[in-house]
């Protein structure tokens, strides 16, 4: 666990790092400790009148249908680092365990996961996504996590496998298969653990990848439509054309929020690129 | 060894394009629910008259679509369809052809997405390429943080917010769509200003949130370069700075920069559905979220279809011809 020392050491020294997750850490706290302090339920349909104006008892007032904004965006805001989250685990495991079992064994295994990644690569993601999702009557987080995470690993897949490769001629590897380890042994207590700054950046990367997919998704009004999320949001923005109605405390503090966490996955997924590939430092 | 190479990438070529015809075959009837059914149920709820007889319109429905027939049947007939550039017929316009619909979009989508892509990789390439340059990096520095930034935050996000800025607060640009009501697409003066005006805002979110990304690509392949031998050479020639930059630094580093935009260009049907959703703007992915919301799946799968085909084309096309550009890649085996 050295890695997670250096990785500490160096957050305290690189600021995009410590900004990033800050920048992160502001919007999960939000919608995790929001619900405490603010009451959610007022983001049903008709909790207040319609097109309200930021006031003392609506701090950023009401949308189109009645619906209160800060309610609405404290409670879509978990909703949607759920989906990101459970994709982006997902398709970096999914990822992973391909990238290893093809680097590790290589032959025709490594060919045909090779053939795979390459060929569903060019497959335009939101594309599936969106014959997937209008396709299924009732989508909710976890389903929308795995049609996402599906099309979401092959990115990984192949900049972990080629990692895999460089370790897999290193010495250390030799020694311990000349000890008689078993490959599973190998690849998970000798290989993994180098690999670890590789794989937290891919899947800070991978999360946001699968934040993208999500909002998009769920702007295109295929979302999860039951529930609040950040997407949905954006979705009744436009249905309701809340920009040309003036409506800035409507349209303003999703946007806001989804801009903040973006950012902030963006500075740290830079930062620990840099740290895992110590090649990319900015110098000039 | 070269035409080995060739011959297995386009045998994966055909291997993507019959996966994606399959896909695109078998996901919408392995799903739950029949869009027929769903039409039916649209009719019956609007129009009294018909509702009378609509076991029957159902029927003509299934015959038209071919689905009264065996799986296998189906199958093969529409890969013949395909083939004859037959996509089936829309259902929210019965019985406009799905093609049809798909090349009146085209125009629009290629047109603003290519010019648009290739703006914001040529900004940001050399914006990039000055950034590694010692005596220009001074005048690049301040503004690469807010190109930074703007690439973090997604592109339809930022389209919201240059509508915002320069429709609504000050109107400059018109709101969306793609040409004035009433216009008709031509190539008079009129209509092209029109047409360059609508585009303006689009293509701006676009190359906003791309042109900080082809930066940092450009930036480390330019750091790499620097030391090389030929640089040595190019300065100890005397040769004056700005041909160092563009015909020795710039050059040699592009490679793999065109390699990118080639591929992203594939990409351009697919990539900007979202952005036109935002700007009502008549392109591909404006017909897709129409398609998507009015339940329409020929159209839906015919988009799917002919992007998938755009994207495995580009790539094809690159993959074979990098070995030409550069005789440094070959892809033989060890």
């Amino acid at each position: 666990m050295n890695f997670i020392k250096k990785a500490v050491i160096k957050s305290i020294v690189n600021y995009k790092l410590t900004l990033g997750l800050f920048l992160c850490a502001v919007v999960v706290l939000f919608g995790v400790v929001g619900p405490a302090f603010y009451d959610i339920e007022k983001q049903e349909v008709g909790a207040g009148m319609p097109m309200l104006e930021p006031s003392s008892e609506y701090p950023l007032g009401t949308d189109a249908q009645g619906r209160d904004v800060l309610a609405w965006v404290i409670a879509g805001t978990p909703a949607t680092l759920r989906i990101g989250l459970l994709a982006g685990i997902l398709g970096v495991v999914i990822g992973a365990v391909v990238a290893f079992v093809a680097g590790f064994y290589g032959g025709w295994v490594d060919t045909i996961l090779r053939i795979l990644t390459d060929v569903l690569i060019t497959v335009p993601g939101i594309l599936i996504l969106v014959i997937a999702a209008s396709m299924l009557e009732v989508v909710t987080i976890e389903l929308m996590a795995i049609i996402i995470a599906s099309l979401a690993w092959m990115g990984p897949a192949r900049v972990i496998r080629s990692q895999v490769l460089v370790l897999r001629e290193k010495l250390f590897v030799d020694v311990s298969r000349l000890s008689g380890e078993p490959d599973w042994k190998i690849v998970f207590l000798e290989v993994a653990p180098n690999l670890m700054p590789f794989l937290l950046a891919s899947f800070v990367s991978a999360v946001a990848g699968a934040l993208l997919a999500s909002i998009g998704l769920e702007v295109l009004g295929l979302g999860p439509a039951h529930l609040a999320t950040l997407g949905q949001i954006i979705f009744w923005v436009d249905f309701y054309n809340a920009l040309l109605r003036g409506a800035w405390w409507w349209w303003g503090p999703p946007i806001l929020v989804v801009i903040i966490l973006f950012v902030g996955l963006f500075l740290a997924s830079v930062a620990l690129d840099e740290i895992a590939n110590p090649r990319l430092k900015t110098r000039v | 060894m070269k035409l080995s190479y060739a011959i297995k990438r386009i045998g994966v070529f055909f291997l993507i394009i019959w996966l994606a015809v399959t896909l695109n075959f078998g996901l919408p009837r392995m799903m739950p629910g029949d869009p027929i059914e769903q039409r039916l149920a649209l009719i019956t709820a609007f129009d009294e008259y018909a509702a009378t007889n609509i076991a029957e319109i159902g029927a003509s429905y299934r015959k038209q679509y071919g689905l009264d027939k065996s799986l296998v049947n189906q199958y093969f007939t529409y890969w013949a369809d395909l083939f004859r550039g037959d996509m089936g017929v829309s259902m929210s316009d019965f019985p406009q052809p799905v093609a049809q619909k798909i090349s009146a979009a085209m125009p629009w989508t290629i047109g603003l997405i290519t010019v648009a892509t290739i703006l914001a990789f040529a900004i940001g390439s050399l914006m990039g390429a000055l950034l590694a340059w010692k005596r220009a990096v001074k005048y690049v520095l301040p503004v690469m943080p807010i190109f930074m930034v703007l690439s973090a935050i997604p592109y339809f996000l930022l389209g919201l917010l240059l509508i915002f800025s320069f429709a609504l607060v000050y109107t400059i640009f018109p709101l969306g769509g793609g040409i004035k009501i009433g216009m008709a697409p031509s190539w008079e003066w009129e209509a092209v200003v029109s047409i360059f005006k609508h585009g303006m805002l689009p293509a701006l979110s676009i190359i906003l949130s791309s042109a900080g990304m082809w930066g940092l690509g450009m930036r480390a392949l330019m750091v790499t370069n620097q030391g090389e031998d030929f640089m040595h050479l190019a300065e100890a020639k005397g040769l004056p700075e700005s041909r160092i930059f563009f015909v020795y630094a710039l050059r040699n580093a592009m490679l793999p920069q065109i390699t990118a935009v080639a591929i992203s260009l594939g990409f351009v049907l697919s990539g900007s559905v979202l952005v036109e959703v935002i700007f009502n703007y008549p392109g591909v992915g404006f017909l897709l979220k129409q398609a998507i919301s009015g339940k329409d799946y020929w159209v839906i799968q015919g988009i799917v279809f002919i992007l998938i085909i755009s994207v495995g084309v580009t790539l094809l096309v690159v993959d074979l011809c990098l070995p030409l550009l550069d005789p440094r890649i070959n892809y033989q085996k060890k």
